[in-house]
């Protein structure tokens, strides 16, 4: 296991590189840092020494990938690709706009992001497996029907409503939760409570849908047909034989968004005031921190090859005809 | 507004718009001719739910082409003036239609249907005096003269006089369709090949409603307006195109590359597959509003230091729209891509292929013929199933910021204005609720309309 484990851990290699060099293309080569200091000191009024002050400032004085004027190995290493792309791969961020490092900025928001992120998949993976076997166990009834026509409504709303009418409605006409914000310790349920019931439900038509469709899929094979024929009782065909057989679809789109929970939910945590990852980087759009958006673009792909390593591993677990070669 | 003529203006999202949907009228045409196709269409018209989706999209649709027929009004000759002279802003079509809607601005807030203003004034009495007081709309409602006592039963009236014209309609249709259908009792009882009596159902709701919302806004501003006294139903309806584009035009971008790349891996293998699967990783493991944002933000930079590529506002909204598109689409191909793969990878080991390329068919015969038209249920799939996704992606991207123009109508700018007035007391909820219902319903109708064309696509399926 673990010479696979070093494998699919090279294998990743390559990929990183290339999502560095592709984020190094679009925010140094598609525009150059001359252009990018002068949208963001106002593109009419700007002298040239402003925009050589922002440069220095951010580092990005240096040449991109080759400088001449350095010595030996600080030909390649005294530039802006070796400076801003490559020290990513030690987690090495450099500092935000605001002067604040990075890193440490990102490893203060973790904890709120998870608070939000983890109960909301949680909860919401077992509300929504839960709904779409009760789907299953009444197929082709009245109730069967109106529930998938319950999805397919829940699934065209937009994300956006439910979080104003839910905040609106429970915070604002009910006064049950605060309307925003976040607080460590016991206060915390109180302000977790309103974003991790709208995350779940905001879920729900999609994926009851999507494991109705798995679930409905495994019914119809012939063991299920069999357990049927030898008496056993229809719930548990459902738990013991069709749950644990669609295992391996779940787990291929769940498994792989586990290490993206550390990122948060942009939408959710702005919405809420949540000091998480989510709401930094909503912040550093809005605010054009190109340094803090190029250091979430890497960490969202390491997170998320690391979910790709996982949902392998996770096939051995559910099912033992699966084995590292 | 246009009586000293006007110029006509092709945007380019106008452009690529057109361009797609004569892509789809030659598909269509294609697809008549051919028996197996006309088939699988016949199967999303025999249910209820797809001729009721389709009719609402199609609506949707008449609404997006009425406002992509861009111009330019000329502006009243002065004297001794030799060349017309143009105006500035670029109109459309429905813009003319809603002439009315669109020059009627009031103050600030106004609710829907309102005849005073939404906050109190200091109101000018004609004793000399004053007073803090609602004053009195400037457009909505201004034809009563006494508004206390009048209000209610113009607006009974109107409501009636706007359903009488959809019933109208609705009758004309139902006509319409007994005569190709065999007679008015087939229709009624459904017993027509594909589901026509849906399709009347759908229709007469929406002639009704929008008899009714038109005759209303002859009078007053239906859905209210927003801050600063734009009337919200007509920018409602103006949401309603850019929705359109970024749902359609993103496929220009998805389906070549798509195409393309997927039916190369799948059918050569070897290094080809190797590269063209580590492109789609790389682009798929950056999460995609990460992606998205990281181009967005790049693309204004480029927008803000060339403002002479864009000689109106209009133009440079519109520029913005389309390289939304495309980045929407250089971050979204990489699903399809990797079904069509599979499927390549598949159909290559099939018999005929083989015998194909026994025969000694040029491989670029091969992949057009064989390979080719039968992926092109998963395409149509894909592209009817992301369409509603993207419309509600625009949204979001509008509230994060990187979205269409903050200027330009949009479901997510009309959200993203309107969600701070939710703390207000009381509240100015007209924007939102109209943003959410116009874009429910668009959404649903495409969803409704993705889960037929799937079942009717689908070989696996029934």
């Amino acid at each position: 296991m673990w010479a696979y484990l070093v494998r699919r851990l090279l294998y990743a290699l390559p990929i990183l590189m290339g999502v560095n060099l592709l984020t190094f293309a679009l925010f140094f080569v598609v525009n150059t840092p001359d252009d990018m200091a002068r949208m963001q000191l106002g593109v009419k009024r700007v002298t040239p020494e402003a925009i050589e002050r922002w440069k220095v400032e951010r580092g990005y004085d240096k040449p991109l990938f080759f400088n001449e004027s350095a010595e030996g190995g600080g030909q390649l290493t005294d530039t802006v690709f070796f400076d801003k792309s490559l020290r990513m791969f030690v987690f090495d961020f450099g500092a935000a706009d605001d002067g604040r490092d990075i890193a440490r900025e990102i490893q203060q928001r973790m904890g709120p992001s998870l608070a939000i992120a983890l109960p909301t998949f949680v909860l919401g993976l077992f509300v929504t497996v839960s709904f779409a076997l009760m789907l299953v166990f009444f197929r082709a009834t009245p109730l069967d029907f109106w529930g998938v026509v319950m999805c397919v409504a829940m699934m065209s709303i937009s994300s956006l409503f439910y979080i104003i009418g839910g905040q609106w409605l429970i915070s604002k006409v009910w006064h049950l939760v605060p309307i925003s914000g976040y607080g460590g310790g016991l206060d915390a349920p109180r302000f977790l409570a309103l974003p991790v019931v709208l995350g779940v439900i905001g879920g729900i038509g999609s994926s009851t849908r999507w494991y109705r469709t798995i679930f409905l899929e495994e019914i119809s094979r012939d063991y299920v047909r069999t357990a049927r024929a030898k008496g056993v009782s229809e719930l548990t065909v459902l738990f013991r034989h069709v749950l644990k057989n669609a295992m391996i679809p779940i787990l291929t789109g769940v498994v792989v968004v586990i290490p993206l929970l550390f990122m948060g939910s942009l939408i959710i945590e702005s919405f809420f005031g949540i000091p998480g990852l989510g709401s930094y980087t909503i912040d550093a759009i809005q605010a054009q921190d190109f340094a803090v958006v190029r250091a979430m673009v890497f960490i969202g792909s390491v997170l998320y090859i690391v979910g790709l390593i996982l949902t392998d591993l996770s096939y051995t677990l559910v099912d033992p005809r699966v084995r590292f070669e | 507004m246009i009586e000293h003529g006007f110029e006509t203006v092709v945007l380019w999202t106008d452009a690529c718009f057109f361009l797609l949907l004569g892509a789809f009228a030659v598909g269509a045409l294609h697809a008549w001719r051919r028996p197996h196709l006309r088939r699988s269409w016949a199967r999303v018209g025999e249910r209820p739910a797809g001729m009721a989706a389709m009719v609402v999209l199609l609506v949707f649709l008449l609404i997006g082409i009425l406002d992509s027929l861009h111009f330019r009004a000329a502006l009243p000759p002065t004297a001794g003036q030799t060349e017309t002279v143009y105006a500035t802003e670029v109109t459309s079509v429905l813009d003319v239609v809603m002439h009315r809607q669109r020059t009627d601005v009031e103050r600030t807030y106004s609710a829907p249907l309102a005849t005073h203003a939404f906050v109190k004034e200091t109101v000018e009495l004609p004793d000399g005096g004053q007073r803090r007081d609602f004053p009195r709309l400037v457009h909505g409602g201004a034809h009563l003269e006494d508004a206390a006592q009048d209000h209610g039963a113009d607006i009974a009236s109107r409501l009636m006089r706007g359903a009488a014209v959809g019933v109208g309609l609705s009758l004309l249709a139902a006509a319409v369709l007994s005569v190709f259908n065999g007679g008015a009792g087939r229709l009624i009882r459904g017993q027509t090949q594909l589901a026509w009596r849906s399709a009347w159902l759908t229709w007469s709701i929406v002639a009704v409603v929008a008899g009714m919302l038109l005759s209303l806004a002859q009078g007053y501003h239906v859905f209210g307006t927003d801050k600063v006294g734009q009337d919200v139903f007509y920018l409602t309806l103006k949401s309603v195109r850019t929705a359109l584009m970024i749902g359609t035009l993103t496929t220009l971008v998805t389906l070549p590359l798509a195409i393309a790349l997927g039916i190369l891996a799948g059918y050569f293998g070897g290094w080809v597959d190797d590269v063209i699967q580590y492109l789609y990783t790389v682009l798929n493991s950056i999460p995609g509003v990460l992606l998205i944002a990281a181009a967005v933000l790049m693309m204004q930079v480029f927008i803000a230091n060339h403002p002479e590529w864009f000689a109106t506002a209009a133009e440079r909204s519109d520029a913005r729209l389309l390289a939304l598109c495309f980045i929407l689409g250089m971050t979204s191909w990489t699903g399809l891509c990797r079904l069509l793969r599979g499927e390549t990878l598949k159909l290559r080991e099939l018999e005929y292929v083989q015998a194909a390329r026994a025969f000694g068919v040029p491989t670029v015969r091969i992949l057009l013929r064989h390979v080719l038209p039968n992926l092109m249920h998963i395409v149509i799939i894909a592209l009817v199933m992301d369409f509603s996704g993207l419309v509600l992606a625009e949204a979001v991207l509008s509230y994060v910021g990187i979205g269409v123009d903050p200027n330009m109508a949009s479901f997510g700018t009309l959200i993203n204005a309107a969600r701070m007035e939710l703390a207000r007391d009381p509240m100015v909820w007209w924007s939102l609720a109209a943003a959410f219902v116009f874009m429910f319903v668009l959404v649903l109708a495409a969803n409704l309309l993705a889960d037929v064309v799937r079942d009717a696509f689908d070989p696996r399926a029934g």
